[in-house]
């Protein structure tokens, strides 16, 4: 996240002054007046969107999509630049109970330079707390934290002449945001979009998906409905799809789902046409060998096992440890680890320079290991 | 020699010391499980507080300037009481709470101890050091606990006497006024450079972080706002000597009164050795004096007043204290523990009284609280470099966007 940060702001120096880059150079000057905080500290008493310390939105509107969905529409305040591609996620921190708790959402709107605001549309999940309090407890005018686009699940620009979406559920999200990318381009080209929910009122976006249909005609939309019909079996994509083997396909939607495309594209030796979403952990792994966990600013110590990550391990020994989105993908739980091994759960890999950044989300100590928290 | 050979202890059994960090634990336990939305709005109305009175300070400085001397005076006045107390207030109830973690269960980047930087001399990475490491750690312990006199001040009769010590009371005074300075000093740790036994890398990074912090403070103080009210920049200086030296007083006579009235002990190197969590419990219960005093006092002193809760948690959120120092009390009084407080007034007496009768030798006066030990004196303890045996914490405040390059 932080680093992305850095790449966008050396890319607009390169390019012509902006009056936005100007108005930063104005407020660098005030520093001074204003150290050791920034003037940005001060301007958020007066709106707390005035402020690119952190980057934060206020929510404008909530918009129900169906029983247990709605689109958050978010006003962005300093630093925000608008430029995400269709089908990546943002980070959004809310606070509930005074304390801010992270996840990540695709972006439902089409990227929109001159915009003002974004979308994120979310589900409630039974289990999900955040998701629930998104949903059914956030007031317009709440201010939240956001971090910036991220997600290589994206549309190119110019979009493969055919393409096909594969979208179960609130994975409908992404893809949204690339088919009006679509629509407001004028660049819908030979689209099949294979839409898989539980029942017809479940399913998110389902009249506006209706009227771009009208309006497209290359745009090919098959509903399913999997309590009525099952779930879907990929068999049968020969019958609905016949030439997917030439697609570009995206696809979106519940572990399951993605895991038996996942198999089915592997099986078709057709791997590096698909793109796949997850918003869940994947552990690929074995986990790491444990170690004692020292936590080098409290003193405080802590014996973990190769599945605990160090996050978990901080927690239990009492250390108040920043996290995010907890799957690795936001960055906030970053620390520095001054000395030892650790592997990544996602990916089995190892880190064992002294004073590196670790995700303390997905990894987890292989021996003795010590972090600067 | 353990903590429970020290004289106020010697009735306590090992069970009761167990029992009695138990309950304490269990304390902390219960406030850390009971945080919440209220205390998060309580912090975020302090700070927003505090920056309305510093912002407003400034601008009525501006804004007095080409006014007529009738009207031009009080709101000049009222803006020097403005900043100092905005000063204060960051210094005692934001800043130094913060740093300490105690907001950091929040999970807010904006009010978290890695990335504050406070309105004050000292480098913030300097202070964790200095006063969350060395001085909690080791809180009154002689010869590793450099908030003892401050490396200028001899404040136990167990410090060696030397002619210096003629001039305390000067000392003194000229600690109370520049005490920002003198806080901004103390990581250096004085006794160690005079011993020849600071590592001179490690001193040099420090001063060079020390003067930058240092010229930012002084630049925006006297140079930038005095610039911006043209005229009357005299005044402006004026003022703003003003507002330093109420934060500079204030904040010194409130650090005073935490560990050196008469009921506050020192500890030895000896009360340290395999010490467990239960008795470091106690050591804090007994090298630390509270003072009592209405909320508002509370507030603008950091809620130090609640010195003993303070040193027992001190990464538990500060507006809580007030809550818990009736049962930590009430927990001294079942175990028959002291438990220090008093009206400030009287606590700072004790204070001054100390500071002046150690001026004298030893044999010249008669001690006010119980003896450390028999013949205790501070040389006896080799002193521990703590930089040898510990990383420091490294993170600047993220705060301040000088913080990439003062990391060197």
């Amino acid at each position: 996240m932080f680093t992305d940060r850095v790449t966008s702001t050396t890319a607009s120096r390169d390019a012509q002054t902006t009056p936005r880059d100007r108005w930063g150079r104005v407020r660098r000057g005030l520093d001074q007046l204003t150290t050791p905080l920034l003037p940005d500290d001060y301007l958020t008493l007066i709106n707390p969107l005035w402020s690119s310390r952190e980057l934060r939105g206020r929510v404008e509107k909530v918009v129900r999509e169906t029983d247990d969905a709605a689109t958050l529409v978010i006003r962005p305040g300093w630093g925000w630049t608008y430029d995400h591609r269709p089908g990546q996620y943002v980070g959004i921190g809310v606070q509930v109970d005074g304390k801010f708790h992270w996840r990540s959402y695709s972006v439902s709107s089409p990227p929109k330079r001159s915009g003002r605001t974004l979308a994120i549309t979310v589900r409630a999940m039974p289990e999900g707390f955040l998701s629930d309090h998104l949903v059914n407890g956030l007031a317009p005018g709440t201010i939240v934290r956001l971090a910036l686009p991220n997600g290589d699940f994206v549309l190119p620009d110019p979009p493969p002449a055919r393409s096909l979406f594969l979208v179960g559920g609130s994975g409908i999200t992404p893809v949204m945001s690339m088919l009006r990318t679509l629509d407001r381009r004028g660049t819908m080209g030979d689209v099949t979009l294979h839409y898989a929910s539980t029942t017809p009122e479940r399913m998110i976006f389902r009249d506006e998906i209706a009227a771009l249909h009208a309006k497209h005609e290359a745009l090919t939309v098959h509903e399913w409905f999997s309590d009525e019909q099952g779930i879907f079996d990929l068999a049968r994509l020969d019958d609905l799809v016949p030439d997917w083997r030439r697609r570009e396909t995206w696809a979106c939607g519940p572990a399951p789902m993605l895991d038996a495309v996942e198999q089915h594209w592997r099986d078709a030796d057709l791997d590096d046409r698909l793109h796949l979403e997850r918003f869940s952990l994947q552990l690929k792994g074995d986990g790491g060998e444990g170690g004692l966990v020292t936590f080098q600013n409290t003193g405080r110590e802590v014996e973990a096992d190769g599945a605990t990550t160090l996050l978990e391990a901080g927690e239990q020994a009492g250390v108040g440890m920043p996290y995010g989105c907890r799957v690795g993908i936001c960055h906030t739980c970053t620390v520095t680890k001054i000395s030892g091994t650790v592997r990544d759960l996602r990916n089995g890999d190892e880190f064992d320079q002294p004073n590196e950044q670790v995700q303390t989300c997905v990894t987890v100590p292989v021996g003795p290991c010590t972090l600067n928290v | 020699m353990a903590i429970s050979d020290v004289q106020e202890y010697c009735h306590l059994t090992e069970a009761d010391v167990e029992a009695i960090g138990r309950e304490l634990d269990a304390l902390r336990e219960r406030v850390e499980r009971s945080r919440g939305a209220k205390d998060a709005a309580y912090i975020r109305r302090v700070i927003r507080a505090q920056r309305w009175m510093a912002a407003s300070a400034r601008i009525g400085m501006i804004v007095a300037a080409p006014l007529d001397k009738r009207y031009r005076r009080p709101l000049q006045a009222a803006s020097a009481v403005s900043l100092g107390l905005a000063k204060i207030l960051e210094n005692m109830e934001i800043g130094h709470n913060v740093m300490h973690g105690q907001w950091d269960w929040m999970n807010d980047p904006e009010i978290h101890s890695s990335t504050w930087e406070w309105d004050t001399g000292q480098p913030a990475e300097q202070w964790k050091h200095s006063h969350n490491y060395i001085h909690h750690q080791f809180t009154n312990v002689l010869g590793y606990d450099n908030d003892i006199g401050y490396g200028v001040l001899r404040m136990a009769r167990e410090q060696r006497w030397t002619p210096a010590n003629l001039g305390q009371p000067v000392y003194n005074a000229l600690l109370a006024t520049l005490f920002q300075w003198g806080v901004a000093l103390h990581d250096l740790d004085l006794d160690a450079i005079r011993h020849g036994k600071k590592d001179p890398e490690e001193m040099r990074r420090q001063l060079a972080q020390i003067v930058r912090k240092g010229r930012h403070q002084l630049v925006k103080d006297y140079v930038l706002y005095p610039a911006l009210t043209g005229p009357r920049w005299k005044e402006t200086i004026r003022a703003n000597v003003a507002a330093n030296l109420m934060r500079n007083v204030w904040a010194y006579l409130i650090i005073f009164c935490g560990h050196f009235p008469d009921g506050a002990l020192h500890f030895t190197e000896d009360e340290l050795e395999d010490e467990t969590r239960a008795e470091w419990y106690l050591r804090q219960i007994l090298g630390t004096a509270n003072f009592e005093g209405g909320p508002l006092l509370h507030l603008m002193s950091g809620n130090l007043g609640y010195q003993i809760e303070h040193h027992l948690f001190p990464d538990l959120v500060s507006n809580r204290y007030a809550e818990i120092a009736p049962e930590v009390r009430a927990l001294c009084e079942k175990y028959e523990l002291p438990y220090t407080t008093g009206p400030l007034h009287r606590q700072y007496g004790q204070v001054l009284r100390t500071i002046h009768k150690l001026t004298l030798p030893n044999r010249m006066t008669k001690d006010d609280r119980p003896p450390t030990g028999e013949g205790v004196t501070i040389e006896q303890h080799q002193r521990v470099r703590h930089e040898d045996t510990h990383q420091r914490r490294t993170e600047l405040g993220a705060w301040s966007r000088a913080a990439g390059r003062s990391r060197a």
